[in-house]
Parts: structure tokens; C-alpha cells; sequence
């Protein structure tokens, strides 16, 4: 009896607060200058949500986030395609940016927003604009490869030295950007010819940058294809700085397609084009406030002009980078035939 | 009456099913053929199925033994047994699969994919059969007895048969979650068939040919169900004959009783042992640490507040189908039945996908409110549900309802006066198996959760993909912590503890 009479008092209470919490769920309105956004983030929420918070602190703009990885709201941003409730998508890499802009549902950015960053690492057709770089690198430790052996090119990963010994993603984009941009750079026939033999090589395969990282540094795998910036995380979490790690970066030298500068950047979905609200976040990741922010909380590569480098790292400008357009990473599609066909993922 | 309700709840649940034949059919048989016949689907499906086969027989053995050993035997301490046994089910996959591939150097691969998930779901085979065997009729194994046949043959030819049922529908369900995990699978970095779903959103944002592999998904089920109806038609009922039922007899365990203490204790520390080892190094080794308190309990009360409301719809839809297969059994009943398990084994990444796109073009005003992601568990969760308020309904007698009629009261007031307090245990159960099985869910919640909702689950995914652990330890330890609730419930209610 007492049971029944707390499982009906369960259900009547479930009823209650879901009802009570349908009416409390606001979606936001498609109106413009009403302080108030939405945004998906393909961006973690560890990394983006103080500024968020900082932003809507100075604005008086409410910012309401939505958080997932950027593949999920690329998937969903397309699925609710004209009626989204986003006004700005906020991607973890250029790949996703491309996918949504393809979908027809991005505005162009006025110029005054595009010319802040410099022409190669924002959108040719002006969908989107970069916010930040991240450089591709070979993350090593340092007990198990001697700097003397360090590779010149990722070409060199192929080699017998490396069997069994390198980590990669080819689930995440951007070791898929790597791939594209190998494409670009070398064609589609020698592309192939690279990952066939870094498949023979036997690599371990994780699903995302952090792991290898980990891993790198926990001496499990000698060395992996990364972005720059996860020693930084993987530092942190263990009360450290990055220099202090095991594992450590290694620059692919003298425009090596191993070290592409890649970038993480908003598109402003069609609806609110004219939105000034809108316009003040993206005017604010792209402010020198923002920039900052990102170059030393999450240890990523400002974009705009007049702000520094994180510490420790080689200036944007000093990178080695391989001269590839970001536009031309538009060819996903080839990307992950190639990346199926040679057995990678 | 019933059969409109239940054919209505049957429709929701396979709203899914809808958009998957939606963008198939966007997809073109050309493209279908290129994503679905080929080596790797092969290879992969072929992977899929026997981990599913070999998980399941993992927990059905464990399962049944210690169902057995709980309910059937004489061991010491087993109240606290019982909970124990039950709780694994409150550890998400991913969060036991993380604690051992940080716990064992190089565990990655088939077998420990297998261990983690028997580990994680045998509790699915343990509570019906713990059920089925605390209310199964002993007469049946006393004249077994009686007619010369001895302890361990009368197990195998009375007891087992007697709890058949609950073995394969307990079977049923542990395979088909098996197909849809994703947690532990990606973790262990084992590529199954699901995991080929993932990979295909992740690799270049292809929509397409995900959907398009789900459709696999959806035809290895049906095969599944058709399987386990095959089983069951041979199989005749074996309900108690009648009468008030009395405890069954209890085996003296004598000298195996130590052995079997020290089965039951490895089998909690492997399950529960290692991830609470492993959340309490998350948290002696890394320095970030969780938001404020109140960022912890506002995610708490979401989760609750979402569960619920999961739990509320998935039971308030299960009821007429559990009662019509119940009260009227035939072709059709079954066939609505085996019907919500249709898109059980489908990942909840294509669950969500698929309610957005009904949101989005159909239900606008629900679209990112607790209702639609309450429907999608809905969708993900009813052949749980279906299970506890059948099961239920079948054991309260028919001929209640009939007097109750004959006095003349309307149909409604039978349901409500008479059917209902009856099915209520069952329905509790369902509704406790169901809520803690959406404190864990976590695609579908990520893609249709009312923007800047954060639960237990998405927390814990944030600062896992963040690299901070530590931070994420209190997150993981809560969510184990509400999900055990509901499985102590479940856990005294099926017998297992008193």
C-alpha cells in the first residue's frame, strides 16, 4: 500500500514539474535587438563558457548556449535547417563551418567583421569568419623519442622507426582538415599513397586529440598527430604547466603539410543577419578582450592583429605553416573516401 | 478502446522509424547500396552480433546464478546481497568503461568491450528472473523431486523451464542494448556497427550515410524479435496453478556456501569496485574541479526533472500496451508489443536526430522543451516499460475486473478502481527501471535538451571531452548515486532484498 501510494505520488509529481517546467522553457524569438541570443557551440563548455558569461556580463545581452560537438550541431543545424532557434554557430574547426554554409543556412558577414582577420583563415564566399588558429603537430615524449630523431615531415612517419608508435584520430576533424590539405598540397594520388603506408605502419587509432595526448604523455605511445593546444589541457588537469609534461610539441619545419594552421570560428545563421545583438558577439570574440582570452585560457592562436601569441609558443606569423587556403578544405567528401578506402576509419 | 490507445502509443514510439524512411528514401538506392553492401558493414554487423550473443550468454549465466543463489539458496547476508547485485545497473557504460580502460594497461578490444558491458546489463536478466523464481510454484519442483530426480536435474528440467520466459525477455533486452551502446564500445575502441553510426556523423558531418546504416540496425532487431517469439510459441505458460503462493525451498549451500559468498563479492567488486576505485583517483589526481555546488545540484534537479518526465510519458504510453497484451492476447497484441521494440536497439544520436526533424516540422511548440526529449526516452525506453505493467497485469486475475463489471460499473471506473491498484507495483517498477535509465542517457539529451540545460550525464560528457577528470568525478559519482535509487527500489520489489 505504502509503495503504491509513493509511486502514484511519484508520477503526480513528475507530471506537475514537467508541466510547470513546459511553460518555463522559452525558445528564444526570431527578433532582432531583444539582448538576447542563442548559440550553438560546437566549442566545449570547460573552454568557452567564462567568456560566454563575461560577455553577457558587459553586454546585458543574455546568451543562451547550447553545447555539443561540432559533427552534432552541423547535424542538427541542417536537420531544423530554416526554422533554427540558433543565431550563431560557434564550430570547433573550419570543416563543420563549411558543412553548415553548404546547407544554405549562413548569412554573408559584413566586410568590416571579415577584414579583422586575415583573408586565409576566414571564408572566401563570406559565410563565416575565423575566430582563433590551432596548429597541427607531432606531440612526442620526450623518454622515448630523442629530439635528434624527430621527423622533418609527416612523410616520415612511415618509415619502420615509427611502426606501431604514432596516434591518430581520423575520426576528428581535423585530422581530417590534415588529410584535405595533404590533398591539396601533394594531390589526391600521393595523399593516398601517405596514409596507405601510415596504415601498413600500424598506428593506434583514438577518438579525439586529448587521448592521444594522454597517452603520449603517459608513455603509452610515443608520439601523435594533434593539435597544439591539448598539452595545455592535459597540464592543467594535472596542476602543471606544459613544459613540465612529458609530453611535448614538435613543429613540422619549413611548411611541412604536417604543421596546417587550422580554425575554430562562427557563421551567423540567415535569420539574423541584421541582428545587432548577434553582431556584438561576434564583434566581441574577434575584440581584443576575446582574443586574449583565448590566447591565454585556452592557449589558442589569436586571429586579430595586436594580440599576442600564448606564451611559450612560436608567433602565428613565425609559424612554419604550410601556404594551403582554408577555402580549399572544402573537399570533406573526397577526404573521407579516402580515409574509408585506405581503412583508417 | 484499448487497441486505439495502444496502436496511438505504439505510433509514437516508431516516430523514429518515420524519419529514418524519410531521409533513406532522400538517400537513393544507389547511395544505399554503396553505404550498407559493403565488406565493412559486413564485418562490422557480423562484429555486433557477436558481442551481443556473447554478452548476453555472459548475462544470462551470471544472471540466473545469482538469481539462483539470491532467492533459492540459504546464503549468508542476502539482503545486502540482493541491492548490491542489482546496482550495476546504475553505472552508466561509458562511465565503467572509462574506469577500466584507466584501471588495466592495454584494455581495449572484443573481450573487454564484453566484460564491460555483462558487467553493466546482466542486472536486465537478474531482476525478471529473480522475479520469476521468487513467484514461481515449488509444487512443481517437489513432485519432480518426488518422483526421483535429483537436486541439479530438477534445476535444469522444472526450475529453469519455469523461468524461461523471464530469461529471454531479460535476453532480449540486454542484446538488443548491446547493438546500441555506444558508451563502452568507443571507450574499449571496439568498432562495432553503432560505432560505424557515430563515425559516420563525426566523418564529415555525413548525415546520410548514418541514417542509411541505421536502417541495418532496425532489420537485425526485427530478426532478434522474430527470434525470441519463435522461442516462446514452443514454450507454454507456466503460471502458478492457483491457490495462495508460499516460499519456495531453499537449497542448503553447506561447504559451497563460502565459494559462492566469494562469487557474489567478485562480481560486485568488478562491477562497482572498479568504478568507484577509479572516480575516487579521478578525483586524488587532477586539480579541476566541478562549478559551485548550486552548478552540481542544478544539474542533479534536471536530471531528475527529465527522468521523471521520461519515466511519466514512457509509462503513461506503456499502459495500454501492457494491459492489452495482458488482458487481450492474440496476433495483434503481440505484434504491438514486439512492435516498441523496433527502435530499441537504435543509437540514441539517431532517436534524437529524428525528433528534432519531428519537432522542427511538426511539433514547433515542443521543439527543445523536456516533452520532446520525454518522448524521445519514450521512444528509446517502452519496451521496458511494456514488460513491467504486462508482466504485472498478467499475474492480478481477469476475474476481478469481470465481477467488477458485472456489478455494473462503466470500464473506466474498473480501470481506475480495480486494474490500476493492481498493476501499480508492476507499474512502479517499470516506471523505476525506465527513470534510471534515462539518468543515463546521453546523445538523445544533448541533441534535444531545451538549450542551456545541463544534466548529469551532459556534464560529465563536458568535462570528460575536456580532459578534466577531476571535475568530472563528482558528476559521475551523483548520477550513480540517483540512478541507485530507483534500483534499490527495483531491487526490493522483485525480492532480491527485504
Amino acid at each position: 500500500m505504502n509503495l503504491r501510494r509513493a509511486v502514484s505520488g511519484c508520477l503526480a509529481v513528475a507530471v506537475v514539474v514537467g508541466l510547470s517546467a513546459c511553460g518555463g522553457a522559452e525558445k528564444a524569438a526570431n527578433v532582432a535587438g531583444d539582448k538576447k541570443i542563442t548559440v550553438y557551440s560546437g566549442r566545449s563548455e570547460t573552454l568557452v563558457k567564462p567568456l560566454l558569461e563575461k560577455f553577457q556580463r558587459q553586454s546585458g545581452i543574455t546568451v543562451q548556449v547550447r553545447y555539443g560537438t561540432s559533427a552534432q550541431m552541423a547535424a542538427q543545424l541542417a536537420e531544423e535547417g530554416g526554422r533554427s532557434p540558433a543565431d550563431v554557430f560557434f564550430s570547433q574547426d573550419a570543416g563543420a563551418l563549411g558543412a553548415v554554409a553548404k546547407g544554405g543556412n549562413l548569412a554573408a558577414l559584413p566586410a568590416e567583421v571579415l577584414s579583422k582577420v586575415p583573408e586565409v583563415y576566414r571564408s572566401r564566399s563570406e559565410l563565416w569568419v575565423g575566430v582563433t588558429g590551432r596548429s597541427r603537430v607531432l606531440v612526442y615524449n620526450t623518454d622515448l623519442v630523442p629530439a635528434a630523431e624527430l621527423p622533418k615531415s609527416v612523410f616520415e612517419l612511415t618509415g619502420p622507426a615509427w611502426k606501431g608508435k604514432i596516434g591518430v584520430a581520423p575520426t576528428n576533424g581535423s585530422f581530417q582538415a590534415f588529410v584535405t590539405a595533404l590533398r591539396v598540397q601533394h594531390g589526391d594520388a600521393k595523399a593516398k599513397e601517405l596514409l596507405t603506408q601510415l596504415k601498413a605502419n600500424e598506428p593506434e587509432t583514438r577518438d579525439g586529440n586529448v587521448q592521444i595526448v594522454a597517452d603520449v604523455n603517459a608513455g603509452k605511445l610515443a608520439a601523435g598527430l594533434v593539435n597544439h593546444y591539448y598539452v595545455y589541457e592535459v597540464a592543467k588537469e594535472q596542476g602543471t604547466t606544459p613544459d613540465k609534461l612529458k609530453a611535448q610539441l614538435h613543429f613540422f619545419p619549413d611548411g611541412d603539410v604536417g604543421a596546417l594552421v587550422n580554425v575554430a570560428g562562427v557563421g551567423v545563421l540567415k535569420r539574423s543577419a541584421t541582428d545587432p545583438d548577434t553582431r556584438a558577439f561576434v564583434d566581441y570574440l574577434l575584440g581584443t578582450e576575446g582574443q586574449t582570452y583565448f590566447a591565454e585560457q585556452t592557449f589558442e592562436y589569436p586571429l586579430v592583429a595586436g594580440v599576442s601569441a600564448p606564451a611559450g609558443l612560436p608567433a602565428l606569423g613565425t609559424l612554419p605553416a604550410p601556404r594551403i587556403d582554408l577555402n580549399d578544405l572544402d573537399t570533406l567528401d573526397a577526404t573521407i573516401a579516402l580515409i574509408k578506402a585506405v581503412g583508417l576509419a | 478502446m484499448l487497441l486505439a490507445a495502444s496502436t496511438a502509443a505504439v505510433g509514437v514510439a516508431l516516430l523514429p522509424l518515420v524519419y529514418l524512411a524519410v531521409r533513406t528514401g532522400e538517400a537513393g538506392w544507389s547511395r544505399i547500396a554503396d553505404e550498407v553492401f559493403t565488406s565493412r558493414v559486413a564485418v562490422l554487423a557480423g562484429r555486433s552480433l557477436a558481442l551481443a550473443a556473447v554478452v548476453t550468454t555472459a548475462c544470462v549465466v551470471v544472471g540466473v546464478g545469482v538469481a539462483f543463489l539470491l532467492v533459492r539458496t540459504d546464503l549468508p547476508g542476502r539482503g545486502a546481497f540482493g541491492v548490491i547485485a542489482a546496482l550495476p545497473l546504475a553505472v552508466p557504460t561509458y562511465v565503467a568503461g572509462f574506469a577500466w580502460v584507466s584501471t588495466v594497461d592495454g584494455f581495449e578490444g572484443f573481450w573487454p568491450a564484453a566484460l564491460v558491458l555483462t558487467l553493466c546489463s546482466y542486472p536486465y536478466v537478474l531482476l525478471p528472473v529473480t522475479a520469476a523464481l521468487a513467484g514461481a510454484d515449488p509444487a512443481q519442483e517437489e513432485v519432480a523431486r518426488s518422483l526421483g530426480r535429483g537436486p541439479w536435474r530438477t534445476f535444469t528440467s522444472v526450475t529453469l523451464h519455469q523461468v524461461r520466459p523471464a530469461v529471454t525477455a531479460g535476453g532480449l533486452l540486454v542484446a538488443l542494448y548491446v547493438l546500441s551502446d555506444f558508451g563502452a564500445v568507443s571507450i574499449v575502441r571496439l568498432d562495432t556497427f553503432t560505432r560505424a553510426i557515430f563515425t559516420a556523423f563525426n566523418l564529415g558531418f555525413d548525415r546520410t550515410g548514418a541514417l542509411v546504416l541505421s536502417n541495418v540496425l532496425v532489420v537485425i532487431t526485427a530478426l532478434l524479435i522474430a527470434g525470441e517469439l519463435a522461442t516462446r510459441a514452443r514454450g507454454a505458460r507456466y503460471a502458478r496453478s492457483g491457490g495462495p503462493g508460499r516460499p519456495p525451498t531453499r537449497l542448503r549451500l553447506r561447504a559451497a556456501r563460502w565459494p559462492a559468498v566469494l562469487a557474489l563479492c567478485g562480481v560486485a567488486v568488478l562491477a562497482l569496485g572498479v568504478p568507484a576505485a577509479s572516480l575516487a583517483r579521478w578525483l586524488a589526481v587532477g586539480v579541476s574541479r566541478p562549478g559551485p555546488w548550486s552548478e552540481v545540484a542544478a544539474a542533479a534537479g534536471n536530471s531528475l526533472l527529465v527522468s521523471l518526465a521520461g519515466a511519466a510519458l514512457t509509462m503513461l504510453l506503456a499502459l495500454p500496451v501492457g494491459l492489452l497484451t495482458a488482458r487481450a492476447p492474440g496476433p495483434l497484441a503481440t505484434l504491438l508489443d514486439r512492435l516498441t521494440y523496433a527502435t530499441h536497439a537504435l543509437p540514441g544520436v539517431v532517436i534524437g536526430l529524428s525528433l528534432v526533424f519531428f519537432g522542427i516540422n511538426v511539433a514547433y511548440s515542443l521543439y527543445q522543451t523536456v516533452w520532446l526529449l520525454a518522448l524521445a526516452y519514450a521512444a528509446l525506453f517502452l519496451p521496458l516499460a511494456v514488460g513491467a505493467v504486462a508482466g504485472a497485469a498478467v499475474q492480478s486475475p481477469p476475474s476481478l475486473e469481470e465481477a467488477a463489471r458485472s456489478l455494473g460499473r462503466g470500464p473506466f471506473t474498473v480501470l481506475r478502481t480495480v486494474t490500476l491498484p493492481l498493476t501499480l507495483p508492476g507499474i512502479g517498477a517499470g516506471a523505476a527501471l525506465v527513470f534510471l535509465t534515462c539518468v543515463k542517457e546521453l546523445p538523445a539529451t544533448l541533441l534535444l535538451r531545451p538549450t542551456g540545460m545541463d544534466t548529469l550525464a551532459t556534464e560529465l560528457w563536458t568535462h570528460t571531452s575536456a580532459a578534466a577528470y577531476a571535475a568530472a568525478a563528482p558528476y559521475a559519482a551523483l548520477l550513480v548515486a540517483v540512478a541507485a535509487v530507483p534500483t534499490w527500489l527495483l531491487a526490493t520489489r522483485t525480492g532480491l532484498a527485504t
